[in-house]
């Protein structure tokens, strides 16, 4: 055992792999991106690592090495679960032989994802267990129990961290490596009878899911990490009877899960008034350790974000039992029904349900209202980079295409920032890979629209090649733009089939995007780089004349991940301040101090996509060319 | 005893590694530490935060921390001080960075945007000697490297008192956290502000 302070992803790696993890699968998706990464980094001898092309192809390969006995990990966000749902679903009746941990960030708030979905319903909806750590340190502990259940009853489970857990550090203890687990997979062994999915053994199956719920519910009642703090019950009969007669049994309590558990303890900060249930075990859901709580209560907070999993359990109960408890939560409007928990939010919630209206700040809130109201506060939401050549492509379509009937689908990665002014180039964005399907609707209704959709490198190759080959057979008019930085950026700059690298560090072909849609049978492939405008321009153009689905690589790295080309400079004497290169690109890396356009060279990288929107050539300087 | 710090900034601006070096620092104390960072799509030139607690040994839960709190902010811009601000406790210490960061809506919308105003506002609202405002970003530029800001203002951070950290403390682990070809440049900056 050692101290480290580490991220709570990295935590959840290290975790694993002290459970011996053999296999690692995912793919990239904030908050959950990490947790893959650091199994790579901390990557012990034998233990293989892969950034899947979509969560669905990872499920399939940690379940494949789960059958044949190793114990495997799969990471991805809340929404990754959705693309990975098919297999998961039949998973579950088909279950595995190693210890398999489906680990699912979520992400309330949400600060980095489409949806504020619960993966805990998820969990309820697929019939497996599901592990909810509270702190860094817990997640560290957990996933190894996780394993340990998984391989015990020969399923996969759910291990549910969100963003304060996932992206917290914290110094923690681990274990050295000569105290991990080592794992030697038998390897498959077959039998049709159990590992291939026919009507007769789903329904036999089922029937033994259900029943090893039921015994889970018991199990979990006795879990560690499910557990009642601040109970008058476990001083023993006598103090009961004496805090009965003092009048000073708890009467009221607190139902937590994940981080609101610790922002709950933070908020009672000492305090031993209210019972506290901690949740560690959403489902099957420890019943009996519930029923043990409730007896003796008038009432329960019950204190989680996103959906109200651990407040409808508690209120089934109390009818189930026959138990006379009032449960507050979400349904009750008690707590809010969307977005993050904050620790004043947590507080505000703890003390008005104990019935003591204190204000959270009280002196810093009296002193706010006698100071002067603070000076406007800019807003800052996130742009694409100075230099991203996303701006330059989605500029040079916007020229091709001006004054046309368009419509410009989007996708999820960085893309997804050319909504912003002025470029305002993205009309619809759903889910990966969506932008494609969405064009040819849109065409099916509009026929004299010019539809486009625009998807990065590594979102083509996660989901975008059914919709273009849909877009193919049946005859669609679209132009599909692919903008291709070679890297998953959004993320954190991961590895995909089109950059020949994978997460072992091996040298690999590339699979060529262009190559993928030639075979796919588009006449209309053309690659460009986007920073010459001119060029850009004109591909779009040429792409119009021509009938069905065409295809546009722009092709130009990621900034964030190659050298500067130079720096551009404005020539005062030649600037007649007309602000077109603001108005037109909205480039952070141009700014105006003192009246004047300048360039800010500490963002500045030379894309020269400026200079040449230039009207009187006043930007040169070292760019691009 | 906790003390809990508020780091701001706005995306790009090294605070993930001035908070890296607190918590090294504190754990070589023996201290007990616990931080939340922003990551994500806010990066990408939007307003960050991270929020860092260290415990001689009271119970800790969680990384988070409420309005009136914070016993330090440290801001690497002075627009992100003034958006943190309810989070200071009231004999707290603010450490500003003078330069601000425009975004680009301002730049695009024509609003003016500048340090001025909220300076004077932290003077108004910050208790006499508890605010200290450094142009880190020329100290920096001076080094020859403005990427070593994060330093420059970590060290008028600790020479507040006001984390129970020590000099000596952050430049024991510096060598842990910072890379070897980077750590006598990143010493000089310490010493700066």
């Amino acid at each position: 055992m050692h101290s480290e302070f580490l991220m709570g992803n990295a935590a959840i790696a290290l975790g694993a792999i002290a459970a011996g993890v053999d296999l690692v699968a995912g793919y990239p998706g904030t908050p959950s991106t990490e947790t893959l990464e650091n199994t790579a980094k901390y990557k012990p001898e034998g233990l293989y690592v892969e950034w899947s092309v979509n969560e669905k192809s990872a499920m399939e390969v940690a379940a494949g090495a789960a059958y044949a006995g190793a114990r495997t990990m799969v990471t991805m966000k809340q929404v990754g679960l959705n693309v990975a749902s098919d297999p998961l679903m039949s998973l579950e009746y088909i279950g595995v032989k190693g210890g398999m941990v489906i680990m699912v960030a979520d992400d309330p708030g949400p600060i980095s994802s489409q949806t504020e979905q619960d993966t805990r319903h998820f969990a309820y909806f697929s019939k497996l267990p599901c592990f909810d750590p509270t702190s860094v340190q817990e997640a560290y502990d957990m996933i190894q129990d996780a394993f340990a259940y998984s391989e015990e009853y020969g399923t996969p489970v759910f291990f549910r961290p969100t963003t304060r857990i996932c992206h917290a550090y914290a110094s923690i203890n681990i274990k050295d490596a000569d105290e991990y687990k080592k794992n030697s997979p038998e390897g498959f062994i077959k039998d049709s009878k159990r590992w291939v999915i026919f009507p007769r053994l789903s329904n036999a199956n089922h029937k033994k899911i259900e029943a090893r719920n039921e015994q889970l519910k018991d199990v979990f009642s006795a879990y560690p990490r499910n557990t009642i703090l601040n109970g008058d019950a476990d001083k023993g009969a006598a103090d009961t009877a004496s805090a009965d007669q003092s009048g000073t049994a708890q009467k009221k309590g607190i139902a937590a899960g994940g981080i609101s558990f610790a922002l709950a303890m933070e908020a009672l900060h000492g305090r031993t008034d209210a019972r506290v249930l901690k949740v560690a075990t959403p489902h099957p859901f420890p019943e009996k350790l519930a029923v043990e709580f409730l007896t003796g209560l008038d009432e329960v907070l019950c204190l989680e974000e996103l959906d109200p999993v651990i407040e409808r359990e508690l209120t089934y109960i109390c009818g189930k039992y026959g138990l006379n408890v009032k449960i507050r939560g979400k349904l009750t409007h008690d707590t809010a029904n969307a977005g993050e928990n904050s620790l004043d939010l947590v507080k505000q919630y703890v003390y008005s349900f104990l019935a003591e209206p204190k204000n959270v700040s009280d002196s810093s809130s009296q002193a706010a209202n006698e100071a002067p109201e603070p000076p406007a506060i800019p807003i800052r939401p996130p742009v694409l980079c100075a230099g991203c050549p996303h701006r330059a492509s989605f500029y040079a379509v916007k020229v091709a295409m001006r004054r046309q009937k368009t419509i410009f689908c989007g996708d999820i990665g960085c893309y997804t920032l050319g909504n912003a002014m002025p470029l305002d180039m993205c009309d619809t964005c759903l889910c990966m890979g969506a932008g494609i399907n969405i064009a040819q609707g849109v065409y099916r209704i509009e026929p004299d629209t010019k539809a486009f959709a625009f998807v990065g490198d590594s979102t083509f190759f996660a989901s975008a090649i059914t919709g273009i080959i849909n877009a193919v057979y049946n005859q669609a008019e679209m132009t599909v733009c692919i903008l291709d930085n070679s890297t998953t950026a959004m993320t954190g700059h991961q590895p995909h089939p089109g950059t020949g690298r994978t997460m072992m560090g091996e040298v690999v072909a590339k699979v060529s995007i262009e190559a993928v849609l030639r075979g796919i049978g588009l006449e209309f492939v053309e690659t460009v780089d986007p920073l010459d405008l001119e060029k850009a321009v004109d591909t779009v153009k040429r792409a119009q004349e021509i009938p069905g689905v065409k295809a546009i690589i722009f092709k130009s790295p990621c900034v964030a991940i190659t050298k500067p080309k130079g720096k551009a400079a404005i020539d005062p004497e030649k600037c007649i301040g007309c602000r077109k290169c603001i108005r037109e690109i909205g480039c952070p890396g141009i700014v105006i101090n003192d009246g004047f356009v300048c360039i800010d060279d500490s963002l500045c990288t030379g894309c020269g996509l400026c200079a040449q929107i230039c009207p009187v050539g006043a930007i040169g300087g070292e760019v691009h060319d | 005893m906790i003390k809990n710090i508020v780091l701001c900034g706005v995306g790009g601006q090294g605070t993930v590694l001035a908070s890296k070096l607190l918590a090294a620092a504190a754990m070589e104390k023996g201290f007990e530490v616990m931080s939340a960072e922003t990551i994500g799509m806010a990066q990408r030139g939007g307003n960050v935060f991270s929020n860092i607690r260290i415990s001689d040994g009271e119970a800790m839960y969680a990384p988070m921390i409420g309005t009136g709190e914070a016993d330090l902010i440290l801001a690497f811009e002075p627009g992100e001080a003034v958006r943190m601000l309810p989070f200071l406790k009231e004999d707290g210490f603010v450490i500003t960075n003078t330069r601000a960061v425009k975004p680009t809506t301002a730049t695009l919308t024509g609003s003016g945007y500048d340090a001025g105003p909220m300076l004077e506002y932290l003077q108004k609202r910050v208790a006499d000697g508890h605010l200290m405002q450094v142009d880190g970003d020329s100290a920096a530029a001076a080094l020859g490297n403005p990427r070593v800001l994060n330093v420059v203002l970590l060290g008028a951070a600790v020479r507040t008192g006001a984390l129970g950290l020590t000099e000596d403390d952050i430049l024991r682990v510096m060598g842990k956290v910072i890379k070897e070809k980077f750590l006598d440049l990143n010493r000089k900056a310490f010493a700066l502000a």
